[in-house]
């Protein structure tokens, strides 16, 4: 395993220095996932966690519904052709497949390790469904049994890089205060998504930071217009596991009854007042049992609250996820999930998903799915990459950051609170990111293009001050890339429906491809193999 | 937002500053940890899920501190739900091997059926 050292002097301040062949930054599922597979792949890997690899990320305070497609030809070729029509011709076939092979073959392993999943009468295992703290405590387990170091509260800060790419991270440990480095020949970048610390469940680590850090060396972006996601939650709440109000009647303020499974009817209602839901399609004891025990998290808000939600309204409202159960991220080029940058690979909401989604999340089942996927192929490629670069330990490695991190132009202090409250004003209200127009989105563009320079200070001193700068940062970055290409595909598809453009148009079935900070560039790029069926 | 550490069950082992994903507590192990920033709560319950002495609560919302009464919460049930849920703690029986997600579907076409 890689020794410590303690380095000080001229080069900045003191911090502890580690070698590894694979760094992977998060520790979600994609970071866990890879971390294992890195380390089964003989590599010798580091993993960095802003929080702690078990609780934090957008999985494990709640759970996630999984495909769970048998290798049926038929009923896999359903899967594909439902797939492929969702996705608005964004995504291929032959990714699609890979993800419903390798999230089948994970989850047997998944219950090999330990996870109790339940039976039919028949003693099939029912696999489609995973508790996110059971899931990601035993993720842990397995992690630290595949001989992985594990730094939780060290959040990643910028990359390390050379002529040759990159080369390993820097960052915080926020629990003694010290620096930290860690030397690696590749790095997976975990991340997630960024959902702009909207309190959404378990997704305020989630701002973004892996994308600011992949495009300060070069990496590419794309599907960042699909990006329009909300999840339901009580109004007073964070819990937005969104299933079980299926089994709800939904009220506008006025006392009509809005459609069920409709995301457009309850955003509309919030716009002209308060909604609310009650669960009275579960009207007997057991069907109340049932769901009481299947998505368990989602009755903390109300029990806490004193409420009864099977016969009580309670107000509901919509949390901005962003590109959380988006689509939208770093730009993957290969079957292992290499991005363009030589030794940086990235894997699960930080990375596009659109090679198997396509244009749009979809039913809430194919982002966990891509997670575990996504992880293990970048791990794989990450520890076969660092085998062919060699040590790390020669390198002129530099770190790389700038937004949040160094003065720029002898630029004062970053307002790092100010900073935040103004780019979730641009980006967090359903008027900008859910009802898309475009002279709204031209303003709010606008503004976080005005907040680039603001984030170019100097960072507080305070570990508190330093994280958020850099969180602040990578906020401002992902709300211009998400505008950016919101403005540029003139149509709808998928997730991205623009006012002016309520149609899909054949002649922008392309994907569009991001890069740059301080100046952004788009392009679009054909998709590889076509996703018409 | 989490509102209690009960000075009376911790243990002070330790373990919620490390887990807690928003960095929210300070205090080293061997010690009772303070909340430190608490407006930087996300609400998560992951820490209560941790505690093994069911020494913490989360109230349930987002932007708003209230106060709560250790005596309360125990009397009502509320202190230590989260994990017993889980059913994490010796002797019981985890809620992932009990989790009725996968008969959803069906619950749903049955009650689409008598509507
Ligand atoms: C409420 C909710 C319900 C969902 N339900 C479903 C579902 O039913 N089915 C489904 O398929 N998907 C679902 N999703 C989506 C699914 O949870 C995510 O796709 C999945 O968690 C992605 O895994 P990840 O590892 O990429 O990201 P995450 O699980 O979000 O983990 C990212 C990790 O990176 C860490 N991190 C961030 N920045 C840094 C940094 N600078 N340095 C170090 N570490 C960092 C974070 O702390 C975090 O632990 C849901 C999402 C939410 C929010
Ligand atoms: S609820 Fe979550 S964010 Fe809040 S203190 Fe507990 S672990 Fe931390
Ligand atoms: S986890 Fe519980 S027992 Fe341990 S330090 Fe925190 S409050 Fe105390």
């Amino acid at each position: 395993m890689s020794v410590g050292v303690t380095v000080s002097g001229a080069a900045g301040p003191e911090r502890d220095v580690l070698e590894a062949d694979v760094l992977v930054i998060g520790g979600g599922p994609a970071g866990a996932w890879a971390a294992w597979s890195a380390a089964r792949h003989g590599a010798q890997v580091v993993l960095v966690e802003k929080g702690y690899l078990g609780s934090s990320g957008a999985t494990a305070p709640g759970g996630t519904n999984l495909l769970y497609v048998p290798p049926d030809p038929v009923l896999r070729e359903a899967a594909v052709a439902d797939r492929l029509a969702a996705g608005g011709q964004l995504n291929e076939v032959r990714w699609i497949h890979r993800v419903l092979d390798g999230v089948y073959e994970s989850l047997a392993l998944v219950e090999e390790w330990g996870y109790p999943f339940v039976r039919d009468a028949e003693g099939v295992p029912l696999r489609n469904h995973l508790q996110g703290p059971e899931y990601m405590r035993l993720m842990r387990r397995v992690v630290r049994r595949a001989g992985v170091r594990i730094l939780d509260q060290c959040p990643a800060l910028e990359l390390l890089a050379d002529a040759h790419g990159v080369g390993g991270a820097r960052g915080l440990n926020r629990l003694t205060g010290r620096d930290w480095e860690v030397r690696a020949s590749a790095v997976v970048l975990a991340t997630g998504g960024c959902a702009f610390l909207s309190k959404g469940l378990g997704c305020n680590v989630l701002t973004g930071d892996g994308l600011l850090m992949g495009a300060e060396v070069g990496a590419e972006l794309s599907g960042m217009e699909f990006s329009r996601a909300y999840g339901t939650s009580a109004e007073y709440g964070t819990v937005t596991r969104n299933r079980l109000l299926n089994f709800a009647t939904l009220y506008a303020a006025d006392g009509t009854v809005l459609p069920r499974r409709s995301r457009d009817a309850i955003a509309r209602a919030l716009l002209r007042g308060p909604v609310y839901a009650v669960l009275d399609r579960a009207d007997t004891p057991d069907k109340r049992a049932l769901l009481r025990r299947s998505h368990a998290v989602f009755f903390l808000p109300y029990d806490r609250a004193g409420i009864d939600p099977f016969r009580q309204r309670f107000p509901i409202t919509l949390r901005f996820e962003g590109t959380v159960r988006g689509v939208g991220g770093l730009r993957l080029v290969g079957d292992d999930c290499r991005t363009t940058v030589p030794g940086l690979y990235a894997a699960g909401d930080a990375a596009s998903r659109e090679r198997s989604h396509g244009a749009i999340t979809g039913g809430g089942a194919y982002n966990a799915a891509w997670a575990i996927c996504s992880g293990r192929w970048a791990g794989a490629g990450a520890a076969l990459y660092a085998r062919t670069v060699g040590a790390v330990r020669d390198r002129r490695l530099k770190p790389v950051g700038r937004a949040g991190l160094r003065p720029e132009n002898g630029a004062g202090r970053i307002d790092e609170a100010a900073v935040v409250e103004a780019v979730r004003r641009q980006t967090v209200p359903l008027q900008i990111s859910y009802f898309r127009s475009e002279p709204v989105l031209r303003k709010a563009l606008s503004q976080v293009d005005s907040l680039w320079p603001a984030v170019h200070g100097t960072p507080g001193r305070g570990i508190r001050e330093r994280v958020r700068a850099r969180e602040a940062a990578a906020m401002v970055a992902t709300a211009r890339w998400m505008h950016t290409a919101s403005l540029t595909r003139r149509e709808s598809r998928g997730m991205h429906i623009l006012a002016e453009y309520p149609h899909q148009d054949p002649a922008q079935a392309h994907r569009l491809v991001l890069s740059g900070l301080d100046h952004i560039t788009i392009r679009p790029e054909p998709v590889p193999q076509g996703g018409a069926a | 937002m989490i509102e209690l550490i009960s000075a009376d069950r911790c243990i002070s082992c330790g373990l919620c500053v490390k887990v807690c994903p928003t960095n929210v507590f300070d205090g080293a192990v061997g010690e009772v940890p303070r909340i430190a920033r608490q407006s930087d709560c996300q609400t998560c319950y992951m820490c209560e899920a941790y505690c093994p002495v069911d020494a913490l609560y989360v109230a349930p919302y987002a932007d708003k501190s209230v106060p709560v009464d250790e005596a309360t919460l125990q009397a009502t049930g509320l202190l230590g739900s989260w994990r017993a849920t889980l059913g994490w703690g010796a002797g019981r029986t985890r809620l992932a091997a009990v989790d009725t997600t996968p008969f959803l579907d069906e619950l749903e076409r049955e009650i689409e059926r008598s509507a």
